[in-house]
């Protein structure tokens, strides 16, 4: 008994032993898989381990450069930058953001619109970028999240540039505005390869001069090296190569004359474009109405949004150079000179208007504005009387080809090549562009249309003023531009704006005297504007017109009161002044205004007396500006 | 009697029943594991590591008084542990508190438990026990019924659903079975079988998250910075240090915040990344020497009870330090081991220094039983 016991104690030990054995070589070779493993990271991988942990550590954050400010010509600021505390949030960070963002609303005020426009942001970008919820933070507001930041992870407070436009509405369509890069933004960058230049940027000019002069404007990004922890957040700085701040913008805008063009538009909508006329600077750019672009600075929320969109006035619409309207009677000045010059019509050459006129073979008249009829007309009368019935017959004796010649030069037809984007080409017609584009045959009577600015003549504002500029100078060509100087934000170094080569026309001067003569006496007593020039102390030279918003049927007369406002035909003013010596050549247009006469033209009026006499309007005059409709073009 | 001899005395009477080479190596680590949780802590703040100093004394005390029991004493206990603890899992089982999803720990009074920690040692005691009785020919049925008393709570932790400790507490008891003899044709037959209900336990048995971690194992990239990020990190950490490693308080990795639960499982990559392949070596080396004191702890132990219970903590000891340090490295999945006497946290500190507290129970208290 005691034997076996023995025996198999020696048995078991045996077997324990060698189990022993075995499980030490198991655990020696547990080792050296351990041993190998680390060797393997620590010898074999260590370089690109080390590099992945420097990679880790090491961020390099770019170092966005301030933009450039905008001035006007005499230094005033009309885009600026100011820095303030926003929040900011990346939404991968953040699990159920809309119940984090309700706590927030205990800390920092958020406000209805800022949720609106942070969700507008939020379907608009990358999930892991930094959206700004709220902008323009107090030091209260920010110290109480300070507080509170460890219960808000991927929220963080960012010191951030912001733009402001002090002027607001003001020239809001010529001065553009910044905002949040989107994705047509983007490819736009990714194609100029200065992809690397708007690291960091999230901002990006969109119209005017902040979109035109973008890469003026924005500057050279640097960099900064920064040690950050897991969290992204920036520990210390390692090295930096600070960024080149954009270039300031001196723009030919007078900031002052611009205010004064658009308070005298009052409440109606429509465009005015005011030049040097010898050097194409625009001093007032004016589309009516107008928007704050303070608003998109911080992402524009969708309420502003679709108010700005679905407004009936399309305050968004850029009219000066986008709205193409019919230029009506302010071309007849063109059109006589076109006759002179072509040697269809001497100064002496008259007719007797019975307020129609018969194109041969075709029964139906083309009719005055006046049905009575203008009596004894020559060139001088007609532009004074601005009388329909002496262009048909001196269009018809042009014909639309020699009229399609003599206007191009002028710019009508074509881009006049303003430095901000959306200009519009208007349509200067031609028998070659009817028969490409409407695959018709030009008829004698749509040249006979075309003749007082109406039918298939379309004009921007802006070529308007530029062709009243050309003709103030006596035929240079000019390049309108809203930029005056880039101005370098470290050296002060100025560069000028650099027009294209011009031409000059040479026309006769006795015929040149004739027209401006024309447009002189438009202002006189007699003339279809005198109203708006009395008193003036110094000559303008001006023509009206009007651009008809809906056709009329044949002999049919209507009555501008009862119809539609929206109805009304827009009313048209081109002129400059003084006569003698043009320092301002302007265009206007006043939609569904009616007359030039008596709408447009007091409008010109306030600018020059600002502009040359620096005589600001008496809002007692304006109230009593006469809308009386009188029934001259 | 002079003074010099009472402090003999005194200082014999303390260390009569204390390993020495078991406490030298125990004592550098735990040396070693101050200074790291110090720069896993961000090497600002002492709080974590006066904390750990804390962990180590109270595993301390324990160690000491478990030494200084007899492995008769040691046997006595088997039972009741075993019985509490198992107990205590299916209270767990039905009342047990939520938490991270998984259902681990019991209010029992003021303090919250987690009563598979318990097992950790209460397994290799019980089983340790039963070898012990059954001296004279073992037959299949006793270790059924071994398998029987293994499988029990290793089932429980499995439901909580917690992989790693029931893995620990499995192999505890498993190790027994192991050194009492079973059979190499039974063994072989188990792991056969074991590996044929493979795919079973991955469709039935594993959590989703359980798949996910194995799933990141064999491509961490697949999901750089969700499940796969531990061990990148990790690795990115354990690798960048080098042989020299960046120094102490220098990994960019560590202090920076990259490392997850950089003063707990991960603390090797922290370690790692400060004192390079040098320390990651010297670790296993010290590793290595338990290991060896350990198992000579087991062949010379006189009783069938303290040869299987010694050898299965000491094997036990060598699975925790291979789990994590595969898991930190990159060759396990993550399972929620910690490192041994290196990780912050009292609780397996505690069960740990127990185990060597036993261990050292057994190699000072042979003689008495041989003679």
């Amino acid at each position: 008994m005691v034997g076996t016991t023995i025996k198999n104690r020696e048995a078991e030990l045996k077997v324990f032993r060698k189990r022993i054995i075995f499980a030490t070589i198991c655990i020696l070779i547990g080792f050296v898989i351990l041993a190998t493993r680390l060797v393997y990271l620590q010898v074999v991988k260590r370089d690109q381990f080390y590099t992945m942990a420097e990679a880790n550590r090491i961020s390099v954050v770019p170092v966005v450069p301030n933009r450039g400010v905008v001035y006007d010509r005499n230094g005033e600021v009309l885009a600026a930058n100011y820095s303030a505390f926003t929040l900011e949030v990346t939404p991968s960070k953040v699990k159920n953001l809309d119940k984090v963002l309700d706590e927030l609303a205990g800390i920092v005020d958020i406000q209805p619109k800022d949720r609106r426009r942070f969700k507008r942001l939020l379907e608009e970008s990358k999930n892991f970028e930094s959206l700004p919820i709220r902008n323009r933070l107090s030091e209260e507001e920010v110290a109480r999240f300070a507080v509170n930041r460890y219960r808000f992870p991927g929220f963080d407070i960012r010191a951030r540039l912001f733009r402001n436009y002090p002027f607001g509405e003001v020239a809001s369509h010529a001065i553009g505005y910044i905002g949040r890069i989107n994705d047509a933004d983007l490819k736009k960058i990714e194609s100029t390869n200065l992809f690397s230049n708007y690291k960091g940027t999230d901002h990006i000019g969109k119209l005017g001069i902040e979109g035109s002069y973008e890469t003026e404007l924005h500057g050279t990004t640097g960099s900064e090296q920064v040690e950050i922890d897991s969290g992204g957040r920036a520990i210390r700085s390692l090295a930096k190569s600070e960024p080149i701040a954009g270039n300031n913008l001196k723009t030919t805008l007078d900031i002052k004359l611009q205010k004064v063009a658009e308070d005298a538009f009052g409440e109606f909508r429509g465009a005015l474009v005011a030049m040097d006329p010898h050097s194409g600077e625009i001093l007032a750019f004016v589309s009516k109405p107008g928007f704050d672009p303070n608003l998109f600075v911080d992402g524009i929320d969708p309420v502003n949004w679709n108010l700005l969109n679905t407004s009936l006035d399309r305050p968004l619409t850029n009219r000066a150079l986008s709205g193409q309207y019919p230029p009506g009677s302010t071309i007849k000045p063109f059109m006589a000179l076109a006759a002179l010059e072509n040697g269809k019509r001497t100064p002496e050459f008259s007719i007797v208007d019975p307020g129609r006129w018969f194109l041969p073979g075709v029964a139906r008249p083309f009719r005055d504005w006046k049905p009575e009829g203008h009596g004894v007309v020559n060139l001088h009368k007609s532009i004074v009387v601005s009388c329909d019935t002496y262009y048909y017959g001196l269009g018809n004796d042009l014909g639309i080809d020699k009229i399609n010649a003599f206007m191009t030069p002028f710019g009508f037809g074509s881009k006049n090549g303003i430095d901000v984007e959306g200009e519009q080409t208007g349509l200067m017609p031609s028998q070659e562009w009817k028969q490409k584009r409407l695959k018709q045959k030009w008829y004698a009577g749509d040249t006979i249309s075309v003749s007082i600015g109406q039918g298939y003549w379309l004009a921007t504002p802006l070529q308007l003023a530029t062709a009243t500029a050309i003709l103030a100078n006596g035929g240079t060509q000019v390049t309108p531009h809203l930029l005056k100087e880039v101005i370098n934000a470290k050296t002060g170094e100025k560069v000028g704006y650099k027009p294209p080569p011009h031409s000059h026309r040479n026309f006769k001067p006795e015929n040149l005297q004739l027209v401006r003569q024309g447009m002189i006496d438009v202002m006189k007593p007699g003339g279809t504007a005198w109203r708006a020039a009395v008193g003036a102390g110094y000559q303008i030279a001006g023509k009206t017109g009007t651009a008809q918003v809906i056709g009329m049927k044949a002999g049919e007369k209507y009555n501008e009161k009862l119809v539609k406002e929206r109805f009304r035909d827009h009313a048209l003013f081109i002129a400059y002044a003084p006569a003698d010596d043009p320092k301002i050549a302007l265009a206007l247009l006043v939609e569904n205004g009616g007359h030039g006469g008596s709408i447009a033209a007091p409008i010109a009026r306030e600018v020059f007396d600002f502009f040359l006499l620096g005589k600001k309007p008496d809002p007692e005059t304006r109230k009593k500006r006469d809308y009386d409709l009188d029934n001259s073009d | 009697m002079t003074l010099t001899t009472a402090i003999e005395r005194v200082f014999n009477t303390i260390t009569r029943r204390l390993d020495g080479p078991l406490m030298v190596v125990i004592v550098v680590l735990m040396a070693i594991s101050l200074a790291v949780v110090y720069s896993a802590s961000g090497g600002e703040s002492f709080d974590r590591m006066l904390g750990q100093a804390r962990n180590f004394a109270v595993a301390f005390v324990a160690m000491w008084i478990v030494a200084n029991m007899s492995p008769q004493t040691l046997m006595r206990l088997a039972i009741p542990l075993y019985v509490v603890g198992l107990t205590l899992l299916v209270g767990v089982a039905l009342f047990g508190e939520i938490r991270n999803g998984a259902r681990r720990w019991l209010h029992v009074g003021f303090i919250t438990i987690q009563p598979s920690e318990i097992m950790k040692l209460g397994m290799p005691l019980l089983l340790a026990w039963y070898f012990h009785r059954k001296e004279e020919g073992l037959n299949w049925k006793d270790y059924a019924f071994a398998g029987l008393i293994l499988m029990l709570p290793t089932g429980l932790v499995l439901r909580q659903p917690d992989l790693g400790t029931a893995i620990l507490i499995f192999s505890a008891g498993f190790f027994v079975i192991f050194f009492a003899g079973l059979s190499w044709k039974l063994l072989i037959s188990g792991i056969v079988g074991g590996l044929a209900l493979l795919p079973v336990a991955w469709n039935y048995m594993l959590h989703d998250y359980q798949k996910l971690r194995v799933m990141t194992l064999l491509d961490p990239m697949t999901d750089p910075l969700g499940a796969g990020y531990h061990i990148i990190q990790s690795t990115i950490a354990i690798g960048s240090g080098g042989i020299l490693g960046k120094g102490w308080l220098s990994g960019s990795q560590a202090q920076l915040d990259f490392i997850p639960e950089r003063s707990t499982d991960f603390i090797l990559a922290v370690f790692g990344e400060e004192f390079g392949l040098i320390g990651t070596l010297l670790l296993l080396a010290l590793y290595l020497i338990i290991v060896g004191r350990g198992f000579m702890i087991a062949m010379n132990a006189p009783t069938t009870f303290s040869r299987l219970l010694a050898a299965a903590i000491t094997l036990s000891f060598f699975t925790y330090a291979f789990v994590n340090i595969g898991m930190v490295s990159g060759i396990l999945p993550v399972v929620g081991v910690p490192l041994p006497l290196m990780s912050y946290g009292g609780t397996a500190i505690l069960s740990m220094c127990i185990g060597f507290g036993m261990l050292m129970s057994i190699s000072t208290h042979k003689q008495l039983v041989s003679t």
